[in-house]
């Protein structure tokens, strides 16, 4: 099953990102695959505000993982800079912490991805314009996106 | 006082012997710049691991430089964060091991503190000041009422300046560090596209994913056009609208605080054309402006050394317990 939603402009993104936040669950992990500037630091942004995270969401780009503190805590990472060599960072490690894992660039590290997981992938139409292709793995994120989309 | 100092916060493994504050008795930077332009950023991984297969010989040949010994230093100071957890680690079991065995105090400096202070390497620091700091992971403005005071005013919502500009060289393919390139390249360009100005508001933040999404857009469209992009130009403009929004806030921050001194640290802060900017706009209103050499503006341990001996006047010494912070705020507790 694939969802694909329109976002008409970013205030949509943040919405989504609110939905699916209001089904948050502990250990719940979202991918995010789309080019730069396509928003996906913008929906974790969104994700993390209705997590009720009062810390500004940075770019994690060069710390790879940021850490906060919210309804569960938010672990934002992206991963792109790895170049696919995970072993020295311990990603796995965040995936049973209780908290929620958003992975930005995260096709990049496909081997390391748990089976249970929420794909989104942001595909840019024009300046505001996105699709998001969203694939649900394991029967929670299955009831999740019948519950939101 | 002398102190050891050590800086491992990134990709640069980096030790100093500093007297009081202000004096460099030798300095040993090992880059790896090289190895990370093959990836086109840092790798963390071989960054930590690089670090581990430097670290004694660094701190070999800082001892060699000053002709000093480990027993003749007073303290060990290290830069506990922010930065790569697995590459600070590394500098900071260096310097836990170090003050255990020889028994000496260590002194915990936050990484963009270090930044700050690089500056009185070269001149001693006259407060109030405000310090502008641009860098690959960072972009903050900080006002200082006297020696390791701190107040943050305002900082980047999104993206660091340095990262915009890694991440603008990446959909141009301009090689990395995309810093020095743009740079380069927008002396050769003349200021011929349209960008907006980031974040142009009444507040000390600013925000840097726009404008890179705003030349993301234009390099598709001007591409799905059959147009090809003038680089040149582009890198010109982007750095036009870049150093606007940093020189309006950082003027704005002084003239509200009312204070004569600045200071920019980090290393953005080699940018040509921030420098010449900062230069014209402090000069018309009777600004002090100090801007450290290159070699202080990128990471480096001679800047933890300086910021360390305040600290140390502060009082803030750490024990053995001391953790690696990838992130954390100057001024939080340690």
């Amino acid at each position: 099953m694939e969802y694909k939603v329109t976002m008409k402009d970013e205030y949509d993104t943040i919405e989504l990102a609110q939905n699916l936040e209001s089904e948050k669950f502990p250990n719940m992990i979202i991918c995010l695959n789309g080019e730069l500037g396509s928003g996906k630091t913008l929906f974790t942004k969104g994700f993390a505000q209705a997590l009720g995270i009062k810390d500004n969401i940075t770019s994690p780009t060069f710390s790879i993982i940021k850490e906060y503190d919210g309804e569960l805590p938010l672990y934002h990472m992206d991963v792109y800079r790895l170049d696919g060599n995970t072993s020295g960072v311990n990603i796995e490690e965040y995936y049973n912490k209780g908290g929620v894992v958003i992975i930005e660039w995260a096709d990049t590290i496909k081997d390391i991805l748990p089976k249970e997981r929420l794909d989104i992938k942001i595909k840019v139409l024009d300046e505001n314009k996105r699709v998001f292709i969203i694939t649900p793995y394991g029967k929670q994120y299955e009831e999740l996106c019948e519950a939101v989309l | 006082m002398t102190i050891l100092a050590i800086e491992s916060s990134c990709d640069e493994t980096s030790m100093s012997i500093i007297k009081d504050g202000t004096i460099d008795l030798g300095t040993v930077i090992l880059s790896q710049i090289d190895i990370h332009k093959l990836y086109g950023g840092v790798v963390p991984e071989i960054a930590s691991r690089s670090h581990v297969e430097s670290i004694t010989i660094v701190l070999e040949e800082v001892l060699n430089k000053a002709n000093m010994k480990i027993e003749d230093i007073d303290a060990i100071a290290v830069t506990y964060g922010p930065g790569l957890i697995g590459s600070l680690l590394v500098g900071l079991l260096a310097a836990k091991t170090l003050a255990y065995i020889y028994n000496k105090p260590l002194i915990p400096v936050h990484h963009i503190a270090g930044h700050i202070y690089a500056n009185n390497l070269v001149k001693r620091l006259e407060f109030p000041l405000i310090a502008l700091i641009i860098s690959g992971g960072h972009t903050e403005l900080v006002y200082m009422k006297e020696d390791y005071s701190f107040e943050k005013i305002g900082g980047t919502l999104d993206d660091a300046v340095g990262e915009c500009y890694d991440k603008v060289a990446r959909v141009l393919n301009i090689p990395y560090p995309g810093g020095p390139s743009i740079d380069r390249l927008a002396k050769q360009g003349k200021n011929t596209y349209k960008l907006p100005l980031p974040l142009n508001d009444d507040s000390y933040d600013f925000s840097f994913s726009g404008i890179k999404s705003a030349v993301i857009n234009l390099n598709h469209n001007e591409l799905q056009k059959g147009n090809t992009i003038r680089k040149e130009d582009l890198a010109c403009s982007f750095q036009n609208r870049v150093v606007e929004i940093l020189t309006k806030k950082t003027m704005k921050a002084l003239k509200e605080y009312n204070v004569k001194n600045l200071i920019v640290a980090g290393g953005v802060a080699a940018n040509s054309g921030i420098r010449s900017s900062l230069e014209q706009e402090c000069n018309k209103n009777n600004v002090k402006l100090t801007v450290p050499p290159i070699l202080y503006c990128t990471d480096n341990a001679a800047m933890i050394g300086a910021a360390g001996y305040y600290a140390y006047q502060k009082g803030i010494i750490a024990d053995i317990n001391l953790n690696a912070k990838a992130n954390c705020e100057l001024g939080d507790r340690l």
